[in-house]
């Protein structure tokens, strides 16, 4: 490894000459995480500017349209007003035309915050070099992360093919559902704002369960086992957390407030 | 040897195959690592030592160049664009083999003259002066001057450059096709930018700019994470951060300001593309375009401009900060003192760089804000002045009384001092709500900025290549050419800039392709023809740069180990350092990077590696107790 060359390096110090050791003067690893883990937070700080600039927008725009303040049940869906989340996300597969209102993004968030657990699981389990155990809550975390994004699948679905009512439009005719130049529940940018983030961030949860996949394969090969670490699981479960608390921003402003 | 071991590289990821004919390596304990490298370096294909290199020292050279060759476009393009409004009334026939189409019977099309001017902000601020300034010295400096083997993550290192360069080709693509490149200032700013059908420039040349941009800040973001990672954990024993030599300081501030910024870029930009290609109306409302009305409704222009400048801004720094940094180091080598007021420049670079994220909204005082939220901004836009002070005042103090050796390395970064005082103080007009009202979208702005952040930053990228090519390329640079080069540069940007402001304070626009409409301007046309002159002859003068950098390369006289008798860790390592560095372990660090002309001392430099045990006779008290 070593090059040749003609230059000798300074002398190494006498041993009265040791450098300091503190924990910031070099040499060791101040927050004791490997560059790779720090990589990873600071590239959550980083995709957590994106996720902020989203929700800003978010915040701006739905700023700048009126508020309706009547009794949800009175809401009628207008582009005057935001429309009112109660009604626009209260539909729950199977249950056609009964009144669900957040039934089933409660259940959504539920089984994300549920794959949170199970990952946390199986960071543990890799500290204890436990194979099994990673390969199992691994498997967990996928599942529960496939069946967030199928959730997310239908919640879309809906959303585009829109309710029974649909909305008169001047010709007399009756528009069902959202696309991103209209849609029936309100103002333009509610759809197009709703596609957007939840888009965004489900393609971030899609990236996390191929990441949690390739990671199920890689334990399955007792690639980290040979490593003597898990600590690659333990990366990729920062980014995993990272979506779930995303998602409970994304919530909380298209659903609750 | 476990330090170099623990390099990642690029060998797929098979972790006990590094490469054909090697030898399984032990796991070591730095085992977070993907893959474990046991390449013979000195046995590598050229293509993986030259083109595919995770060397830093590598992939710092192929920043540097891509930059230069961007540079000299982007200057191209200013060229252009200073011949048309020098010579309004002239022909530009001569032109048209190069130019074709653009040129209508003897003259510049308007239209790309937009593109000029878009294209020479873009390629300056983020293909030259941001990839090409930090992309170098961060690269090249940061494990050289913290005693790393190389960066964190080499392949991702890699990984950085190649992006740039993918984001690149597609920048440089859109030169040629049939609409031409974007057109909307390189602020694009929406609905000119949003709408394909406003001007030919709007279309493909935009969508092109928004891909490559996208590439551009996932190539900073993979720079940036590599840089920080590796000014945290990579330092050598004693190394401190109060150890740090300010280059490294400010490449650390300047790629977490990246890390923070760029992707609020990306969101703009993503959000831009959905405006434009698949009808969403973030930002578009309201609008007539030929007549008819589009159906687009909600939207607001004003919330790009927010969001772009929430990035625009801290770019700004992230300009300027590496140039302050290695100014910082190469004044202080070469008035053989220590730089004045080490801490306070540290602080202050940290004072610029929260300042810079809650400054954005100074570039849009006539947006139509509200004129309180102008009145917050303009408050903590002028604090700034107070670092930038510091700074100024540290510089000048570390020259005070001096031994000063006027190398091109150091001309250059007394240059940049004076074109900081002189665009700071311009500055401090514009960053006031009021005044700006009346100097916005003005020549003064251009000139303003040109000087503070575009000249400036050349400035400290020329000191930084005079300065550290020994290290780079084993041979120096011409002095001489360099002198040469400084006088025709510095005087070249102050001829040019300074009667830009007269101009910008008579009312002249920005972007406006010809000013013989309007009788109030005739009288400035002199003025202008005059900039353009200062302007090209500043711009042929960098052939001389070009010129001595490459013939340096072959034939520049011999470097020695230290040839400035500089302080820091760089000059410890061999003249042409290999893969990983030092040849031997990596020196440890007892002391401050400024020890120049201390007292008692025999020498007029101490590197940092040298103990106090050492030096007993220019030990201050409290280092001598440190060597017993």
């Amino acid at each position: 490894m070593a090059q040749p060359t003609t230059l000798q390096p300074p002398a190494a110090s006498a041993t009265q000459d040791a450098p300091r050791t503190g924990n910031w003067d070099g040499g060791n690893e101040p927050f004791k995480a490997s560059y790779g883990k720090l990589m990873m937070w600071f590239f959550l700080l980083s995709d957590a500017f994106t996720f902020a600039a989203f929700l800003t927008t978010y915040g701006l725009i739905r700023h700048k349209h009126e508020v309706f303040t009547g009794a949800a049940e009175k809401f009628v869906f207008n582009t005057r007003w935001w429309p009112v989340p109660d009604r626009v996300f209260n539909a729950f597969p199977g249950l056609h035309g009964v009144d669900v209102p957040l039934g089933f993004v409660a259940l959504m968030t539920m089984i994300l915050i549920l794959s949170s657990v199970t990952m946390v699981l199986a960071v543990e389990a890799g500290h204890r070099m436990d194979k099994n155990d990673v390969q199992k809550w691994l498997l967990w975390t996928i599942l529960f992360g496939s069946t967030f994004l199928l959730s997310q699948a239908w919640e879309w679905s809906h959303f585009i093919h829109g309710s029974d009512n649909g909305m008169v439009m001047a010709d007399g005719s009756v528009f069902h559902g959202a696309n991103l130049q209209m849609n029936e529940y309100g103002p333009v940018l509610f759809a197009d704002l709703f596609f957007f983030i939840t888009g965004f961030h489900g393609t971030h949860v899609l990236s996390g369960v191929c990441l949690l996949v390739w990671c199920f394969i890689a334990t399955t090969n007792g690639t980290f086992h040979k490593r003597g670490h898990y600590e690659m699981i333990e990366k990729i479960g920062l980014y995993w957390h990272f979506v779930d608390l995303v998602w409970v921003f994304v919530f909380t402003f298209f659903y609750l407030v | 040897m476990s330090d170099m071991a623990a390099k990642p590289n690029l060998s797929p990821g098979v972790q006990t195959q590094g490469g054909v004919g090697s030898a399984p390596v032990p796991a070591t304990e730095h085992g977070d690592h993907l893959h474990h490298d046991d390449h013979e370096h000195h046995d590598q294909h050229w293509l993986w030592k030259y083109v595919f290199s995770q060397d830093h020292k590598q992939i710092a050279k192929q920043f540097l160049i891509t930059g230069m060759l961007w540079a000299i476009l982007g200057g191209t393009l200013s060229s252009l664009f200073r011949l048309q409004l020098g010579w309004p009334e002239g022909s530009m026939e001569w032109l048209k083999p190069f130019l074709g189409k653009w040129i209508e019977a003897g003259k510049l099309n308007p239209e790309f003259y937009l593109a000029l001017v878009t294209m020479h902000g873009t390629i300056m601020v983020f293909f030259v002066l941001t990839a090409g300034l930090s992309g170098t010295f961060s690269n090249f400096l940061i494990p050289l001057q913290v005693g790393a083997r190389d960066m964190a993550s080499g392949f991702m290192n890699m990984l950085s450059y190649w992006f740039f360069f993918l984001s690149s080709v597609v920048m440089f693509s859109s030169l040629f096709i049939e609409t031409g490149p974007a057109s909307a200032g390189w602020t694009i700013y929406p609905p000119l930018s949003a709408l394909p059908q406003a001007i030919p420039g709007s279309g493909s040349g935009m969508t092109l700019w928004l891909v490559s941009m996208a590439l551009f800040i996932v190539s900073q973001l993979l720079g940036g994470v590599n840089y920080v990672t590796t000014v945290i954990n990579m330092r050598t024993r004693g190394m401190s951060m109060s150890k740090l030599p300010l280059t490294i300081w400010a490449f650390f501030l300047t790629a977490i300001l990246g890390i923070l910024s760029f992707p609020v870029l990306f969101s703009a930009a993503l959000l831009l593309i959905f405006d434009r290609s698949f009808g969403t109306s973030f930002f578009l409302s309201d609008i007539y375009i030929a007549g008819q009305a589009l159906s687009n409704q909600g939207g607001s222009p004003v919330l790009f401009q927010h969001l772009f400048w929430f990035l625009g801004h801290p770019e700004v720094y992230i300009v300027i900060m590496p140039a302050m940094g290695m100014v910082s180091e190469i004044l202080s080598t070469n008035a053989r003192k220590p730089i004045f007021g080490y801490r306070a420049m540290i602080g202050s670079l940290i004072g610029i760089s929260l300042l810079s994220f809650v400054v954005w909204a100074h570039h849009m005082f006539v947006t139509g804000m509200n004129p309180f939220l102008g009145s917050v901004f303009m408050f903590l836009t002028l604090i700034i002045a107070v670092p930038s002070g510091v700074k100024v005042f540290n510089w000048l103090a570390t020259l005070w009384r001096g031994n000063i050796r006027f190398t091109a390395a150091m001309l250059f970064s007394i240059g940049f001092v004076s074109l900081f005082i002189s665009g700071g103080l311009t500055g401090i007009i514009l960053g006031n709500a009021t005044l700006d009202i009346q100097m916005h979208n003005t020549y003064f702005v251009v000139a303003h900025f040109h000087l503070v952040m575009g000249s400036s930053a050349f400035f400290g990228l020329f000191a930084g290549v005079y300065h550290w090519f020994p290290k780079m390329f084993g041979r120096m640079m011409d002095e001489k050419l360099g002198y040469i080069h400084f006088w025709l540069t510095f005087a070249g940007v102050y001829l040019v800039f300074m009667p830009m402001h007269y101009v910008g304070i008579a009312g002249f626009p920005r972007r406006y392709y010809a000013w013989t409409g309007f009788d109030a301007f005739s009288q400035f046309a002199d003025m202008n023809k005059f900039i353009s002159i200062a302007a090209i002859i500043a711009f042929l003068g960098q052939f001389i740069f070009i010129f001595n950098f490459f013939y340096s390369i072959y034939r520049g006289r011999r470097a020695t180990q230290n040839p400035w008798n500089s302080t820091t860790l760089e000059w410890t390592t061999p003249i042409n350092p290999g893969h990983g560095n030092w040849p031997g372990e990596i020196p440890a660090v007892y002391r401050w990077p400024y020890d120049y002309s201390k007292p008692g001392s025999d020498v007029d430099f101490i590197p940092q590696d040298v103990p106090y045990s050492k030096t007993q006779s220019s030990n201050l008290p409290y280092e001598q107790e440190l060597a017993e």
